[in-house]
């Protein structure tokens, strides 16, 4: 990392830039389709943040995001890709259905505990086996988890439609409801008056999000494990030279990702759907790359993607609605040109903004001592594991 | 199962296969001149969905694959530029590209056709027929050789034909010309190339052209002779198992033929038994459709020998250092 940049730009000049460019890329796809690209951002807008309704869905959004980015972003600083959020995701949410169908529990809140550990650790599990194939033999840690990502598609198909299934409930695969006792408390319970609508999917894993924000704050920064997992994805070489298992490192950072991924059917399955069906994701294990690439890897900037990427998931569905022929896939393309432009575009426009910077400055600042290891630790050199 | 069932899994083993092999052809070339590509399936569905949308709209298959491989080598061109021009991530590029593919083919889709994202259905001229190599008739009679020849071989699309031929072309490319020679040393020591005045960056460039053309190739193949019009994601994971042979094949052509033809099989084995008994027990479907990416795990697990890719994979070249 030059020192060419003042830190503020670097986290949140750049992002912002290549948000634009990325929005004003998918206008052009707008525009070539035949629709008013401006037209299009102000429905996105007004139904993302436009109404108590709107904000429902969008933090509700934003909470499956922020899992999923987090759980993205300590892989990340592992410098492990770890793609199989969609798949982790859905066995997160096969572990809390199993919890509150056959656990007896009285109250939400001891619900919300034994629903989580269920969800962490059935994601942590099916992150395991890529991560110990990536660690143990070297497999690439990309291509197992995608793999993961359309097996566990087909167990959860499998268990939907032949196991789990409730008999004589019309057929649809998906497991019975939840009992009430469980129900989590949604944004019209906790506070309401803020006009949300009794139906509205924002519940309390909100604030479960943000203490998950917190936590990998704490354990990146803040813990020695954190500390091993950043000089792991700094240099390999450098993290087994001082004593870093390397075994170790890709295990843990896979497992507590899978689990934080894992955690987000907290919020879908046991907040909003209140019973397993057959595709409890929806895209969110994706859209945790993006966040992640875009939040720097770092807890607040994840935070801050999660709730533009919610905001772009309310509003894109509310675009189908509203435009004749345009549909939500053009969130995907919006998602994919972030990606596209802050994770390998980012020279691009790196560049330029370091050589303004540097011209503006008129005369030379004394270098920082060292640089502190940059939130995703990513954007300098990039080296991949093979 | 008899030789007639036998004769007719091989059929749509190679059938299935053609896909994966001009995908795998495609990731050996990029690859082997260090450029890691993970973005194969999205140029496939990129091309599955313009060569079947250009082939409804004016009914002609051939201009249909043109525009397809002209969408493959777009998205070949931002991979390129990404992972060559400004360095940047090439797992990232190749994933963006990916839900880029994912996102326009639907996109645009809908609003051409307003199918949800299908194309219309292709028929007559719009689709690869079928070509019946010559005596194919004349020697069917033939017990044992007969059907291998006029069932198995013969009656495929002509591309079936170009991706078998592409396996010698590439060994021949690769292997016996000054070209093929510097794209695998751009591979494995792009210092050694440059120091010689040959340009990385245009090696580099050349190779993963040549990927997006073979990955056109194979999304055409897809949507127009494969099957009768694009669907919504339907390469689903084609591009990813081409990785996956390509690692099994040691990034060499003629293994890759033996590695895809083998995930051909297994798919063409999925569809056939939808559901196994074995032993007593009933294997589900899911389980037989998921066989391919279990088999892809375990390939990548290294449970069939080690490979070693080439040196420079993945590493953006850095002049002067």
């Amino acid at each position: 990392m030059t020192d060419a940049l003042p830190k503020w730009a670097d986290i949140l000049l750049i992002p912002l830039i290549n948000l634009i460019l990325a929005l004003v890329v998918s206008g052009l796809v707008v525009a070539l389709i035949g629709k008013d690209p401006f037209e299009a951002l102000s429905i996105l807008v007004t139904g993302a943040v436009g109404s108590a309704y709107g904000w429902g869905y969008t933090l509700f959004y934003a909470t499956n995001f922020i899992f999923t980015g987090l759980g993205v972003a300590v892989a990340f600083h592992a410098r492990l890709f770890n793609i199989g959020g969609e798949g982790q995701a859905a066995l997160g949410g096969l572990g809390c259905a199993l919890v509150l169908l056959y656990l007896p529990l009285p109250h939400w809140s001891l619900a919300i505990i034994a629903a989580s550990l269920g969800a962490a650790l059935f994601g942590a599990a099916w992150a395991a086996i890529p991560a110990y194939l990536q660690a143990k033999r070297g497999s690439h840690i990309v291509i197992t988890t995608i793999m993961f990502n359309f097996i566990a598609s087909a167990l959860m198909v499998y268990l939907l439609s032949r196991v789990l299934i409730v008999p004589g409930a019309g057929g649809s695969p998906e497991t019975a409801r939840f009992v009430e006792s469980v129900h989590l408390p949604n944004a019209y319970d906790v506070l309401p008056w803020m006009g949300f609508s009794r139906s509205t999917p924002l519940n309390v894993s909100f604030l479960l999000a943000i203490a998950a924000c917190v936590f990998v704050w704490v354990l990146i920064w803040r813990t020695r494990l954190g500390y091993e997992i950043r000089a792991f994805g700094q240099s390999e070489p450098a993290a087994l030279y001082g004593g870093i298992s390397s075994v170790r490192i890709i295990m843990i950072a896979m497992l507590i990702s899978g689990a934080l991924i894992g955690l987000m059917a907290i919020n879908s399955v046991m907040g909003e759907a209140e019973r397993l069906v057959i595709d409890p994701v929806q895209g969110a294990g994706f859209v945790g790359i993006a966040v992640a690439l875009m939040g720097r890897s770092h807890p607040v900037g994840v935070f801050l993607a999660a709730l533009l990427f919610g905001a772009l998931y309310q509003g894109g569905g509310e675009l189908t609605f509203e435009m004749n022929g345009m549909t939500r896939e053009i969130i995907l393309v919006i998602q994919a040109l972030v990606i596209l432009f802050t994770g390998a575009l980012d020279n691009m426009v790196r560049a330029p903004v370091e050589r303004a910077f540097l011209s503006a400055r008129k005369r030379p600042r004394a270098p920082l001592p060292t640089n502190p290891v940059e939130p995703g630790g990513h954007s300098d050199e990039k080296k991949v594991e093979p | 199962m008899d030789y007639a069932g036998l004769i007719q899994i091989l059929d749509s083993a190679l059938r299935l296969s053609t896909p994966l092999l001009f995908a795998c052809l495609a990731g050996l070339f990029s690859e082997r001149a260090g450029v890691f590509d993970i973005g194969l399936e999205g140029k496939i569905l990129a091309s599955a969905f313009l060569s079947a949308a250009m082939a409804a709209y004016t009914g002609n298959v051939w201009l249909g694959m043109f525009a397809g491989i002209l969408a493959s080598l777009m998205l070949a061109t931002i991979h390129g530029m990404a992972s060559i021009t400004f360095r940047g991530n090439q797992l990232i590029s190749g994933v963006a590209i990916n839900f880029l593919a994912s996102g326009l083919t639907v996109v645009i889709g809908e609003a051409w056709f307003g199918l949800g994202g299908r194309t219309p259905q292709l028929e007559g001229a719009a689709r690869f027929g079928e070509l019946t190599l010559p005596f194919a008739d004349a020697i069917r009679g033939i017990p044992f050789i007969g059907p291998i020849y006029a069932d198995l071989l013969s009656g495929h699309s002509i591309l079936v034909y170009v991706a078998l031929l592409c396996v010698p072309l590439t060994w021949w490319i690769l292997s016996r010309t000054r070209f093929g020679l510097r794209l695998r040393a751009v591979g494995e020591n792009p210092a050694a190339v440059d120091t010689a005045g040959v340009s990385v960056v245009g090696l580099r460039f050349a190779a993963v052209m040549i990927c997006g053309l073979l990955c056109g190739l194979a999304g055409a193949y897809l949507a127009t002779a494969l099957s009768a019009g694009f669907v919504k994601e339907m390469s689903a994971g084609r591009g990813f198992i081409a990785l996956a042979a390509l690692i099994f094949a040691k990034w060499r052509p003629w293994h890759a033929l033996g590695a895809t033809f083998l995930f051909g099989l297994l798919e063409a084995l999925g569809n056939r038994f939808q559901s196994l008994e074995l032993l007593g027990i009933t294997i589900p479907t899911q389980f037989m459709q998921a066989l391919p990416y279990i088999l892809t795990v375990v390939i990548l697990a290294g449970f069939v020998g080690r490979a070693i890719p080439p040196r420079a994979g993945g590493e953006p070249y850095v002049k002067e250092r």
